[in-house]
């Protein structure tokens, strides 16, 4: 039988702990902003470059994780995390500091949840007790990389997004009642729909969401409803909007219980168009918020979508189409105990 | 679904590029800079011993310092979310794409850095400028040389 990318953990693994660390703008413009645990007034996190505020972020978020599980580092058997810098070398930083054995993940801004997934199979695996994963974006360091430099003046549309400057991370760890554990998750297709414009990545990205929303229903045998709610990583309003009328088509029956962390995290400001995208984009809301309800049982399961568009400055000069890619987990509150 | 079926789709939902609204901004902040130009250019040619040819070179000195100063302090992207090509075309736009990259670059070094990506988005307009006013002045050579036009 072919899997279509569908998994299911038997051990059920727990997230124990989460920890978010963001910079001023989102401390300032951020719904979920008093829902993050530490936030910086500098954007450089007070360090001499971009990269360095970028990779103390990620450091933060996984010792703010550590702390609340009360967890020593050398307790953790894996660190898995990803960014966007080239060779994502923040993340590589943050791995040294740590000092825990790593592996680097790219998906994009879906590397919240591919990491998840796989801390979540060695942890089924038996392979480890404890593993921190997680993603970072941090907004000059990746605008300068995708796009222009911060201070050129280059006319954004409503459809282009803000990349956030936010690093969270997880603690995965063997199931333990009453804690947010790790059902299932599906493994998404890299969908590509011919769309060229780096400035409207939600459109890019929405058919990669729609593909693994319905490779996740069909493979667990699940409809929309058994879920509390339905959160996509960052399509932005545009893409959300198209996200929607995707479901729609695909004859599904409604998208009330449906939201997206890219649309929501900036609230209904303008000026940041479409809204919010990058690594730490769905990361710092799904280990805020969402996490935050799944703890106090306000949700009872969720299904946690992240959407990455896998391009380079590169690939879109040289006239390429935006390849998207969109990975599923399904969490549950975890009263039942295995 | 296909492609095809999709970019139908996707352009029906997406907002679409409000060209009137994006024409006036254009022509109201480019028309603004332009002004302010002139009046710099009046500036020296009243103050200072500059006829209205010869002003044209400071004038376009002083316009890059503004909007130098104006990058430098953040504002110049305003003006251009506002205005468009209204602030790319002006020469303040050429200033804010040198200094914009030599900003953003300072974190390499001031060799690999600044200097070697000052002009990474402003090199092209150097060139296509250069080779567009070489085009030009040919074109206007010949036709000088038979008789058409005079300098």
């Amino acid at each position: 039988m072919v899997k279509n990318g569908t998994m299911t953990f038997s051990t059920k693994p727990s997230i124990h702990s989460a920890g978010v660390a963001a910079g001023p703008l989102e401390d300032k413009k951020s719904i979920f902003a008093k829902q993050f645990d530490k936030v910086y007034e500098d954007e450089r996190c007070d360090l001499p470059t971009n990269e360095d505020g970028h990779r103390q972020l990620m450091y933060d978020a996984v010792m703010i994780a550590l702390s609340k599980a009360k967890k020593d580092v050398q307790k953790i058997d894996f660190f898995l995390t990803g960014d966007l810098v080239n060779q994502m070398t923040p993340s590589n930083f943050t791995a040294h500091s740590l000092g825990i054995p790593y592996i680097g993940l790219f998906s994009a801004c879906a590397t919240s949840v591919s990491s998840m997934i796989t801390g979540a199979l060695f942890t089924d695996a038996q392979q480890a007790n404890w593993i921190v994963a997680g993603s970072s974006s941090q907004h000059n360091a990746v605008e300068r990389q995708f796009r222009y430099p911060l201070e050129y003046g280059s006319q954004k549309g409503a459809t282009a997004q803000w990349t956030v400057t936010a690093a969270g991370a997880v603690l995965i760890g063997k199931n333990k009642p009453g804690m947010p554990s790790i059902e299932c998750a599906t493994v998404g297709k890299v969908v590509d729909m011919g769309m060229t414009d780096p400035l409207n990545m939600g459109s890019a990205m929405a058919p990669a969401a729609m593909a693994t929303l319905s490779s996740h229903l069909i493979g667990h045998s699940k409809t929309i409803d058994d879920y509390d709610t339905i959160i996509t990583g960052d399509l932005g309003s545009n893409g959300f909007k198209i996200f929607k009328a995707l479901v729609n088509e695909a004859g599904l029956p409604h998208t009330k219980n449906f939201r997206d962390a890219g649309e929501e995290f900036y609230g209904k400001d303008p000026s940041f168009m479409a809204g919010a995208s990058g690594a730490g984009c769905s990361a710092a809301v799904f280990f805020s918020d969402v996490y935050e309800k799944l703890c106090t049982g306000e949700y009872q399961r969720v299904l946690m979508i992240a959407t990455g568009a896998l391009l380079s400055p590169l690939s879109y000069q040289q006239g390429d189409t935006i390849p998207c890619i969109a990975h599923a987990i399904e969490i549950t509150a975890g009263e039942v105990a295995v | 679904m296909e492609q095809q079926k999709y970019a139908h789709l996707e352009k029906e939902l997406s907002p679409k590029t409000p060209l009137l609204k994006n024409t006036v901004r254009a022509f109201l902040t480019g028309g603004l800079i332009c002004l302010i130009g002139q009046f710099i250019a009046l500036f020296y040619i009243t103050y200072f011993d500059f006829t209205e040819r010869t002003a044209s070179n400071p004038t376009v000195a002083t316009m890059i310092f503004i909007s130098m100063l104006l990058t430098g302090f953040g504002l110049y992207k305003k003006i251009s979310q506002f205005g468009g090509a209204g602030a790319a075309v002006p020469i303040t736009g050429f200033g804010n794409a040198v200094v914009s990259s030599a900003i953003e670059h300072k974190s390499e070094g001031y060799v690999l850095g600044v200097g070697g990506n000052m002009f990474k988005l402003a090199g092209s307009v150097i060139l296509f400028g250069v080779f567009s006013a070489f085009l030009v002045a040919l074109i206007k050579t010949i036709l000088v040389k038979l008789g058409v036009v005079s300098w």
